[in-house]
This record gives C-alpha cells, structure tokens and sequence, in this order.
C-alpha cells in the first residue's frame, strides 16, 4: 500500500484569510496523505478549519500556500477547465442541507452531475435509474424531490454523488439533519460504498461517534492538525 | 452540458417562475408589438409607393429642365441668383417658391440629343383643354397629359391609351367615369367623349376621342387624364392657333429617354453630365425620393418609441434575472462544484433572458401581424377604399426575423449582468448562502 500514490496529498497547506490588521490563519501547514480506498473523518469544532480543509481537497478553493495533488498531480498546474471536469469525474459530493432542486423530479436532479458531463438523455436516464435503484429509491424517481422525506433526500444526495461514479466522495457533515436511526441508515450506505466499491470516502464532522467509524481520523484545532496526520 | 441542455435547461427555467417570467415577457411584447405596427406602416406605404413609381414613371426616363443658376454663380444654391439675358427665364413661376424655371428652346432639344446615351428627347408640351363632354351633357375641367410610353398604370377597366394608334384616345380619371354619365367602369370603355379646347384667340373647337380605360386611383400619379399621341398632337394644333412662332419654340422642359440598360451608376454619370452642360435631368423616382424621405423619417420617430419601451423592457429582463439568480444561487454553486465551467453558467443565464426576448418578441411580432391585418381590412373598406392596392401595413419577412432578432440580442445583452454575476459566483460562498 506504501507505493501506491495517494490520491490526495497536501504539503505544507496554508490558508489566509483577509490582510493586515483582520488576518486570519484558517489553516497552517497541514501535510496528509489520502490513500485510495481510505475512510477519512476529518473532525472539529465550527471554525476549527475542518471545512476550509474539505473545501481545499475538493478543489472547490485554492490553499494560500502550499500544494494538493490529486493522484499525484499537483492541482495548481491544472487549467480551471481540467479542475471542473476533475471535480466532475472524480468527486462526488454530499451535503447536509441536500441542496436538491425541490422543482425538479428525484431523477433529474440525480442526473445532474451527467447533464454537466455532457452525457446523453438515454444514458443518464439509465445510469440515473441505476443508481436509484441502489438507493431503493427507484420507484421515487418521478416524484419531485421536495415530496420526499430527509433520509430520503439524503439518499438522493448520495446517488447523485454516485451517479459519475467517483473515486472520492466527500460527505459534509451527511447525518447533521437527520434523525438518528434514518442518520444511522445513511451512514451504513456510505462505509458499505467505501467498502464494496473502494470509494474513497472523506467526512467532516463534529460526531466523535461518525469519526470513530472511518478508518482514520484527522482531527483538527484552530487550523492545525492535532491528530492523525 | 451539451448545448441542447443548456437551451433545455433555460426553458425550464424561466418557467419556475412564472407569473415573473409572463410579465417579463409582456413588457417584451409591447415593444415588439409596438415596433412591427410601426416598421409594418413604412414598409405598407413604401411597398406602395414604390408600385407607385413604377406605375408613373417608366425607369428609363429622365425629366430634364434648364438649371436656373448660371455656371458663374458661387456660394450657396439659394442665394438670389444673378440675372443672364443668355438665359430665358419663365414669366410665372412653376415649380417650388424660390426656383425659376428655365424653358427649353428647340437649340437645347438637338444639343440634348447629341449627349451620349440618351436615345430621343422630346421637348414636354402641355395642352389645356377647357372642358370634356360625356352622355350626360355636363361639361367638367379636366387636366390632360399624354402617356408616356413604358409607364405601367394599373386599370380599373380597359386598356391605357396606345401611342402608335391613329384614332384619338383618352383614358378617364375613375372619379369622371359616372358623372361623365357611365354606368360602371366597364361600360365607360369604348365610349366616345368630347373634349373642347381654346386656342389663342379664345376660340373653343371640339374633339372628339374614344374611351381605352379607366385608371385606379393613384397616390401620387398623374390625377388627369392620360392621352395618346395622336389626340395630344390634335389638341396642340388647336391650342397652337394665334401663337407666335418664337413663343411656340419655349418648353419647359423635355423628356428623354436613355439606355434602358444603363446601371445606377451609368445614370449618376449622365445626369452630372446633363448638370455640366447645363440641365437638371431627374428620373421618376428621383423625384419621389423626397416623398419616401418624408415618410420615413415619420415612420423611424415612431419606431424611436418602440425602441424606447425596448428598453424599459430590457431592463424588466436584467431585473427578472437578477433575482433569479439571488433565489438559485445555491443551485448554481452546486452546479459549479459538480465542474460546470464559468461558460456555460453565463451562456445558461444569457439563453434565458434570449428566450425571454425570444416569447416577446415573436407572441408580440405574431398579435400585431395579426391587428395589422384586421386594420388593413377595415383600412381598405373604409378611409382608404379608394386607394386600390395600398396596404396600410406590410410585415415582409425580413423585417419581422430583424425584429425578433434584434430585440433577442438586446435581451442578451441585458442578461450579460445577470449571467455574468452568476458566472461569478464562487461555489463554497454560493453553498454557504442561506
């Protein structure tokens, strides 16, 4: 496992926010190495930095200073274009306030992640169809997503981040709206993806009993890994 | 994305929103409804007029007159011009205050027969009969002109007079034909009418001319009769009678008859030379340049508040689409993270406020194409009868594509603000939001 390039890395990761008198230090010299296949829980406090880290491995916010590479390229020298269409292939993304189109079908809003790839109508209702039904959400698929209950929209959220078939998912903090059985329910859906499909999976929370689950956990203080780098 | 689900997408879109989007689209609709009534009435009357020109004037005719001022003058045309006793100037005034017309001798008709490119010239007489007579025995003032060959005159009844005929022949105006005492259009045709006039002396001898047609009434043509030559030729004798040889020999102008292959261009070249020698040669629709200038500068001050209630419109779209972008900025940082670029964020927001342009424009193209047929209609039957084949309004295809055309590029130039604000957008703040 030691050869294999991780699929994320950082180095020396600072992140600044502001200038002069109202500094401030979000993140400070954060090495980590993420290895695919890997469940990482990434935990803090709000405002510890945690989602400033997600945000930066994401590729969705560029570090201050220092770099991240994905698959051992190093992002920065990656055109904008090359960047969304990483983000696009290889990422998928879990919220916690869903951020489904409540106008739209269960389906379209699956879909959505292909419609930007450029995929065609007949394939996206396919593989949309697919991954509902991986969901056990397929007989939903024509209903609107507002009609639909927070474990279920959380569900959708994960097909939708399973629709492009990504090797990292990143899950913001995916049980903090949910009660705790359905929480518990999401949750196993997620380890069972990292496990069956070797999904890299990368959470941010402030659970401790979520971030015990995972196979490592980073945790982070005022922007300063305090353990697990 | 594709770019069919980028349009797709749009469409859905502004839908969302309805009530929003349909009063965006209104205001839309009333400029574009506004501007094709008004670009439909200068296209109708133009479309007549220029039906009007080809049915006075054949294009190769030029009218020419002797130019007032003399080739010495300086300054300004209409400076008071010096006086020339080389020049014979006429003793009233025929054309606008402020010309003096020049008369035409038969010197100036051989020396414009020798101008390269014109094929005959004939000095332009007038006859003024006194009086025409018809079955009802009422005798009427009529004003005659003789038909100028290669004219297209469009008939009520019958045929226009021929020139190459040897019988007198007359074509009444269509007002003359019932009170000269005929049924119908159709029946005046054939018929024979008596024309008087007087010659010097004040003595009134008749002629006598056979019916060819009735004319439809005509905008800006002749509103007399049209002659042909033969009749033209009889008449002139008689009225000739008791003039002087020296005033005889004075027109006041001529008509020729150039290269009827000569090219825009060709033309410009003959009239400058005509100017240099002397003359001012203007053909039929020179002379109803003026007449189209008037009425399209009527016709763009109406246009001018079209556009104006454009752009009142243009920014109901920038409003529009601000907001929608304020209520889906989420949506779009979401997309943003999925690895939608920047380009295709703008060109999303700029397709809507396109299609927004694209509903005004072609429902309200569509209603005043629509309410122009009807006003045509009415037109035609009411204030506007007699004026056969004048539509008041005219929507040739062109105008009306340059229309909506026109009016989606304004509102894509509107939705430039939106779509970029959108575009703009980073996606971790944009996800924030609440």
């Amino acid at each position: 496992m030691s050869t294999q390039t991780p699929v994320l890395a950082t180095e020396h990761l600072k992140k600044i926010y502001g200038k002069g008198e109202s500094i401030f230090t979000a993140l400070e010299s954060i090495n980590i190495e993420i290895k695919k296949g890997e469940s990482i829980a990434i935990l803090g406090k709000s405002g510890s930095g945690k989602s400033t880290l997600m945000h930066i491995l994401a590729l969705l916010d560029t570090p201050t200073e220092g770099v991240v590479s994905v698959d051992g390229t190093d992002a920065s020298k990656l055109s904008v274009k090359k960047l969304d269409i990483l983000r696009n292939k290889q990422f998928g993304f879990v919220f916690q306030q869903f951020f489904l189109n409540a106008n739209q079908t269960v389906l379209e809003n699956v879909i959505l992640p292909l419609k930007i790839a450029g995929v065609s109508a007949k394939e996206r209702t396919k593989r949309g169809m697919e991954v509902l039904k991986s969901v056990e959400l397929e007989e939903k698929a024509q209903n609107k997503a507002n009609d639909l209950s927070g474990g279920q929209k959380q569900r959708v959220v994960i097909a939708r981040a399973l629709v492009n078939e990504p090797q990292v998912i990143f899950a913001d903090e995916p049980t903090g709206n949910l009660d705790s059985v359905t929480g518990a329910a999401i949750q196993k859906m997620l380890f069972t993806l990292n496990k069956e499909r070797g999904i890299t999976l990368i959470i941010v929370t402030h659970d401790h009993e979520l971030a015990a689950k995972c196979d490592r956990l980073l945790e982070i203080h005022d922007g300063t890994l305090v353990k697990g780098a | 994305m594709k770019l069919t689900d980028i349009l797709k997408t749009a469409s859905e879109n502004i839908w969302q929103s309805k009530l929003r989007t349909f009063l965006t689209i209104i205001a839309i609709f009333i400029g574009a409804f506004t501007l094709t009534l008004t670009t439909g009435i200068g296209a109708g009357i133009s479309q007549y007029i220029d039906g009007q020109v080809s049915s006075i004037g054949a294009k190769n005719v030029l009218l020419i007159s002797g130019k007032a001022q003399s080739s010495t003058t300086t300054g300004n045309s209409t400076d008071p011009q010096k006086y020339d006793p080389n020049k014979l100037t006429s003793a009233q005034r025929q054309g606008p205050p402020g010309d003096t017309v020049v008369l035409l001798t038969d010197t100036d008709i051989q020396k414009l027969k020798s101008v390269p490119g014109i094929v005959d010239v004939r000095p332009q007489q007038s006859v003024s009969p006194s009086y025409i007579l018809g079955p009802s025995g009422q005798k009427y003032i009529l004003s005659v002109s003789e038909y100028i060959d290669g004219t297209n005159v469009a008939m009520n009844s019958g045929v226009i007079p021929s020139n190459t005929a040897t019988t007198t022949q007359i074509a009444v105006p269509y007002n003359y034909s019932s009170v000269l005492g005929f049924a119908s259009y159709a029946d005046a045709v054939g018929k024979t009418v008596t024309i008087g006039i007087s010659d010097a002396n004040g003595l009134i001898s008749e002629v006598s001319a056979t019916i060819t047609g009735v004319p439809q009434k005509s905008l800006i043509g002749s509103a007399g009769a049209s002659i042909n030559t033969e009749l033209f030729n009889k008449l002139y004798a008689i009225q000739s009678v008791g003039l002087s040889a020296n005033s005889l020999n004075k027109f006041n102008g001529a008509i020729a008859h150039f290269d009827a292959s000569y090219t825009d261009a060709q033309i410009t070249d003959l009239k400058s030379r005509l100017d240099k020698d002397g003359y001012t040669g203007e053909t039929y629709a020179d002379r109803i340049a003026t007449v189209k200038q008037v009425i399209s500068a009527i016709v763009i001050v109406f246009d001018a508040f079209a556009v104006i209630a454009l752009l009142a419109a243009s920014f109901g779209v920038i409003n529009t689409l601000l907001m929608s972008v304020q209520e889906r900025t989420k949506e779009i940082g979401l997309m943003k993270a999925m690895g939608m670029g920047r380009s295709q964020i703008f060109f999303l927001f700029s397709s809507e406020a396109v299609l927004l342009g694209f509903w005004g424009s072609f429902l309200g193209v569509l209603a005043a194409m629509g309410v122009g047929q009807i006003i045509n209609r009415v037109a035609t039957h009411g204030f506007l009868k007699d004026f056969e084949g004048l539509h008041l309004l005219a929507f040739p295809i062109t105008n009306v594509l340059y229309i909506i055309i026109g009016i989606m590029f304004i509102a894509f130039l509107a939705g430039t603000l939106p779509a970029r604000r959108a575009s703009g957008l980073n996606p971790i703040d944009a996800l924030r939001y609440e």
